[in-house]
């Protein structure tokens, strides 16, 4: 095995070539557009080695009775063809997918099955979030009524709120548990180190540790929330996710810190059980991340109307847990000049300020990789590299610790892409298509470019970019539900019809994004995706709505003089059925 | 004083902030410059069916270029939200209308300058083209010393309703206020208190540490109500002989009245009946009843708009010596609970449209099931009302509350064969009343004179709705 994998390096620099300029049709894409191809041209790129493409063919059916790949398949004397560390939802989906292909996998986990996202994370969080949209409802009484309905004073029970949360993830978990245990993979409790190559250790405090080879290892070990320096958590008054997930108490006045989706979530829950809430953002704007119109439309219908008033260009230097009867402390500084501005006190302090990962302990050293901010450095192709940018042999990281998209089904995607390379097909995941959704009430949801950025890179590349927009307001199903905030919109080149990105706030969002964010992957452009059929009246209509307005020209249009054919007058006449006023300037132009 | 008229000055710069920047005596040097070299924005009309915009965001604030064909403002119409653009370039000198606030289709909502020198131009157009109440502001910013205004206050407010608690300027004594310094208030609260035109400065803190918490500044924007109110009686009581709010001894024979009264009972009533016919209110009643109406309301608001014109009868006697004449109407009607009965009290009856009052009342009453009544809405009646009418009972009379000057018992409208005016005998629905009152300071014709007074209104109601 050593000697054939050095015989097929040292071949490697041609044949990647070759495989690279020549049409990537003998590949497989999932979401992946040539230009991304073309950019890993650079790359070396490890060939398959034959006996592998063979052996991945022979467990096809081994995989269709879904059992674990066996021992003897395993081949070079390796425990394992895979180990995973970390059996979150990265792990997980790696896992599954390995056994599909015939791979005997064996997953380590150190603390307990799904991770952060099933524990600690999205999932707990969506159980909390759907009480609070119900009691954003109930207590709606202007929306109730126009609806026709009757409610009288709504309440809610703290403690079986916080019971259906964890009665979720724990049932998530079981669910995740047993999958693995039906198809076979072998559970190994305990933290993992990987010791040497191809060699990992795992074992738990106070138990003799054991080794194990495989000849894959992938790292998927995520992360745990960050805490920035100067602030104390205590796990009452100032805490993290984890803490209020468990929803211990609702606080009277909460500041959040942070104004990502973590924050935004929160806020949700928070002011529909009654809390007041203070954002503590640094950057100079709330929600930064999103695309700058749906960030500010989300302010308008997330922030602004409820109980939520905000610092931005703010940092929160120290945060004190209450303690003697004093209530928390957040000393603020200013953002740019570091001068203290105020000191506020709230009765808690939820800090949202994003993720690290969670790689300590590994032993990359032992395999010379050193971790940049604690992510675990990898190619496009998750590989590892080690601190000489050089990639690592056999070991592949992804989810929250490689630091790439720290999404729960990103984790997965990329796990899955690290599957298919091992059984022999090539694949890039394109990030560009992994959508993103954020809970609040209503939803934002988002895949691809924002506007900023797709206009950056149209004036690098050379590309007028369009934009499409409709109103939630304008979509049947949404008026029927009495929920008409919400704009979705979609950017595009008009010459070519691809779709770069989508964004979507309004109800049920997340849902409504696959769609978009399927058409990207698979390279579905705007010209075909609108003669798709959608049920009417659903939600999926204003999806619909954007395709139909685009409006893909003829390229010998779009290179026209810039006098006569503007960006802007382009943006007109791709808009034209949601057109804006600014039609009217357009007309006027012309005289 | 000088505080006060730091607080004056300041209530008239804050709608106008466009007028302030570059105000010293720029206008008047400007006044004949050509008008084009300040453009309107107008609220376009964004669908068929839009009569009003609502500017969502400004984009551009003031001070700003302005390129042309740039969006400048976010306005929400009954369908979207869109960006409108400018059709010039220029400066934006002054914005009209503010975020959140709605204007009418074709009526400027902010003003674009050609140059740097058309700013104050445009901003004394600004100024100009806003309510008539701008105009002064102009003024008031080209003299601030001008005389303050009389202050009327205090000369009413000591004899004023009970019910007045005085606005004291207390500094919120949060830790965190840095001794005052600042104002620690939750986001709640700094939200409400914007939106009631309430300073969080003044508001005193009831929720940990001190910190003002929502019920603080809804509290004080009722009191801050409260204390205006007198400002508005007195006005009022200028048109009628007599002084509203304000304390008027007896004569001497009055006192003597009032010995008399005192000595024959304790609290000496009378009582005053009247039969009317309740055809037109009958029917007014079934055309809003969908509306959220209710006789109760309809009842209250006929009492009240009587009782603007009899002043004397909504007044009472506290001591024996004099006649309180209350500042506001404040009926309160009698509702029968289990094993009581209160009397929640529709406070302002006279000024509230019905609906509103239809409304309060429910709240009143739902809140009286809950016993959740708060003491000031249940004692600060000047009036009561008694309806058993609801019940069948055709007349009754009612034992007058202490501290109040009358009450009145309603019956049941039922239908009366009557004489009518042309000599025909007609079926009519007829409803009597029974006022009792305190005699010490209503008088028999002060009951009459009002009791005509609510018949021609209930006879005739198309008032009550406005």
């Amino acid at each position: 095995m050593q000697s054939s994998l050095s015989l097929s390096l040292s071949l490697s620099t041609p044949l990647s070539t070759k495989a690279n300029s020549s049409t990537p049709r003998s590949i497989r894409f999932c979401g992946l557009r040539r230009e991304a191809l073309v950019s890993n041209l650079t790359h070396r790129h490890r060939p398959v080695p034959p006996q592998r493409i063979q052996r991945s063919r022979v467990p096809v059916s081994c995989a269709s009775t879904s059992s674990n790949g066996s021992s003897a398949s395993v081949k070079g004397g390796f425990d394992y063809d895979l180990i995973i560390i970390g059996a979150g939802v990265g792990g997980h989906g790696a896992a599954l997918h390995a056994v599909e292909k015939g791979l005997k996998t064996a997953i380590i986990e150190g603390d307990v099955v799904g991770g952060t996202c099933v524990n600690r994370g999205c999932v707990p969080s969506k159980a909390l979030l759907a009480v609070s949209g119900r009691m954003r409802e109930l207590h709606d009484e202007h929306h109730m009524k126009s609806l026709g309905l009757q409610v009288s004073s709504p309440g809610y029970d703290r403690q079986a709120v916080a019971d259906h949360a964890n009665n979720l993830a724990s049932k998530i978990r079981s669910n995740l548990t047993n999958s693995m245990k039906a198809l076979g993979v072998d559970i190994l409790t305990g933290v993992g180190t990987i010791v040497g190559p191809q060699k990992v250790r795992y074992g738990k405090t106070g138990f003799p540790e054991k080794e194990v080879t495989a000849r894959d290892i992938i790292i998927a070990t995520g992360s745990t929330p960050f805490v920035p320096n100067g602030i104390e958590i205590d796990g009452k008054t100032v805490f993290t996710s984890d803490h209020a997930l468990k929803m211990e108490w609702v606080p009277d006045w909460l500041a959040i810190v942070g104004s990502g989706y973590i924050g935004l979530e929160f806020s949700d829950v928070y002011t529909a059980l009654g809390s007041e809430v203070t954002f503590i953002e640094a950057l100079d704007q709330l929600m930064p991340g999103f695309d700058p119109e749906i960030g500010k439309l989300a302010q308008r219908i997330l922030i602004n109307p409820r109980k939520i008033d905000y610092h931005t260009g703010v940092f929160a230097k120290k945060i004190t847990p209450a303690k003697d009867g004093k209530p928390v402390q957040i000393e603020l500084i200013d953002a740019k000049t570091k001068e203290p501005t105020e000191t506020i006190e709230v009765d808690a302090a939820l800090i949202a300020t994003g993720r690290a990962p969670f790689t300590k302990g590994l032993g990359l050293e032992n395999i010379n990789v050193a971790t940049q901010r604690g992510f675990v450095p990898v190619d496009e192709r998750m590989r590892v590299l080690d601190a000489n940018g050089e990639l690592v042999p056999h070991v592949y990281c992804i989810g929250d610790a490689n630091g790439k998209l720290m999404l729960a089904h990103a984790a997965s995607a990329q796990g899955i892409s690290v599957i298919e390379q091992l059984t022999g097909r090539d694949h890039v995941l394109n990030h560009l298509s992994i959508p993103a959704a954020c809970f609040t009430h209503p939803e934002i949801s988002m895949v691809g470019l924002t506007e900023p950025q797709a206009r950056e890179k149209g004036e690098k590349e050379g590309f007028e970019i369009s934009v499409v927009k409709t109103s939630f307001k304008a979509n049947t199903k949404a008026l029927a539900e009495n929920e008409g905030d919400g704009l979705a919109k979609m950017i595009y080149r008009p010459d070519t019809g691809e779709i770069l990105g989508v964004h979507i706030l309004g109800l049920h969002a997340a849902d409504l994004i696959h769609e978009a964010s399927n058409a990207i992957a698979l390279g579905t452009k705007v010209q075909d995706i609108k003669f798709a059929v959608h049920a009417h009246p659903t939600l999926s209509e204003v999806l619909d709505e954007l395709f139909k307005a685009a409006k893909v020209l003829p390229s010998e249009l779009l290179i026209r003089p810039k006098k006569l054919v503007s960006r802007k007058f382009l943006r007109e006449i791709c808009c034209l059925t949601y057109c804006k006023l600014s039609s009217l300037p357009i007309f006027e132009a012309g005289n | 004083m000088a505080n006060l008229l730091h607080l004056n000055l300041r209530s008239v710069f804050v709608p106008s902030l466009s007028s302030r920047r570059h105000s010293s005596a720029a206008p008047r040097r400007h006044q004949f410059r050509v008008e084009a070299k300040v453009r309107e924005i107008f609220m376009p009309a964004l669908s068929s069916t839009m009569t009003e915009g609502k500017v969502v965001s400004w984009l551009k604030s003031e001070g700003d270029q302005v390129a042309k064909g740039e969006s400048v403002v976010v306005v929400e119409s009954d369908k979207a939200d869109m960006e409108v653009e400018s059709f010039h370039d220029g400066i934006m000198a002054a914005i009209v209308v503010l975020e959140g606030d709605s204007a009418s289709v074709g009526s400027p909502i902010a003003l674009l300058a050609e140059s740097e020198s058309d700013i104050a131009l445009a901003k004394a157009q600004a100024s100009g083209s806003g309510s008539s109440g701008s105009d002064q502001k102009t003024e008031a910013v080209a003299a601030p010393v001008a005389e303050p205004e009389p202050v009327l206050a205090p000369s009413v407010a000591p004899v004023s309703a009970p019910v007045s608690s005085p606005v004291v300027k207390v500094a919120s004594t949060h830790p965190a206020s840095e001794g005052g310094k600042r104002v620690v208030a939750t986001p709640y609260a700094k939200k409400l208190a914007k939106d009631l035109n309430v300073d969080l400065g003044t508001v005193v803190g009831s929720g940990p540490m001190g910190r003002i918490v929502a019920k603080d500044v809804e509290l004080a924007a009722s009191s801050a109500a409260v204390s205006e109110k007198p400002k508005v009686a007195a006005a009022a009581a200028a048109a009628s002989t007599v002084q509203l709010g304000s304390v008027v001894p007896f004569t001497t024979m009055q006192g003597a009245v009032s010995k008399n009264m005192l000595e024959s009972l304790s609290v000496p009533t009378f009582r005053v009946g009247y039969t009317m016919t309740t055809d037109a209110l009958d029917a007014l009643y079934k055309k809003i009843k969908s509306k959220g109406v209710t006789m109760t309301a309809l009842l209250a608001k006929a009492t009240a708009m009587a009782l603007t014109q009899h002043p004397v009868v909504n007044s009472s006697c506290r001591d024996g010596k004099s006649f309180t004449y209350n500042s506001s109407i404040n009926i309160a009607v009698a509702v029968a609970m289990d094993g009581g009965l209160i009397t929640p009290v529709l406070q302002d009856a006279d000024k509230l449209d019905i609906y509103t009052l239809s409304r309060k009342w429910k709240e009143l009453v739902d809140k009286a099931r809950a016993k959740q009544l708060q003491p000031q809405e249940y004692t600060t009646g000047t009036f009561t009302l008694s309806n058993l009418g609801m019940f069948g009972v055709d007349r009754f009379d009612a034992i007058l509350p202490p501290g109040t000057g009358a009450i009145m018992a309603v019956g049941a409208s039922r239908p009366t064969v009557v004489g009518t005016k042309d000599g025909r005998i007609g079926m009519k629905n007829q409803m009597q009343v029974n006022v009792t009152a305190d005699h010490r300071v209503i008088y028999g014709a002060d009951l009459a004179a009002f009791l005509q007074t609510f018949a021609q209104i209930i006879e005739d109601p198309k008032d009550l709705t406005f």
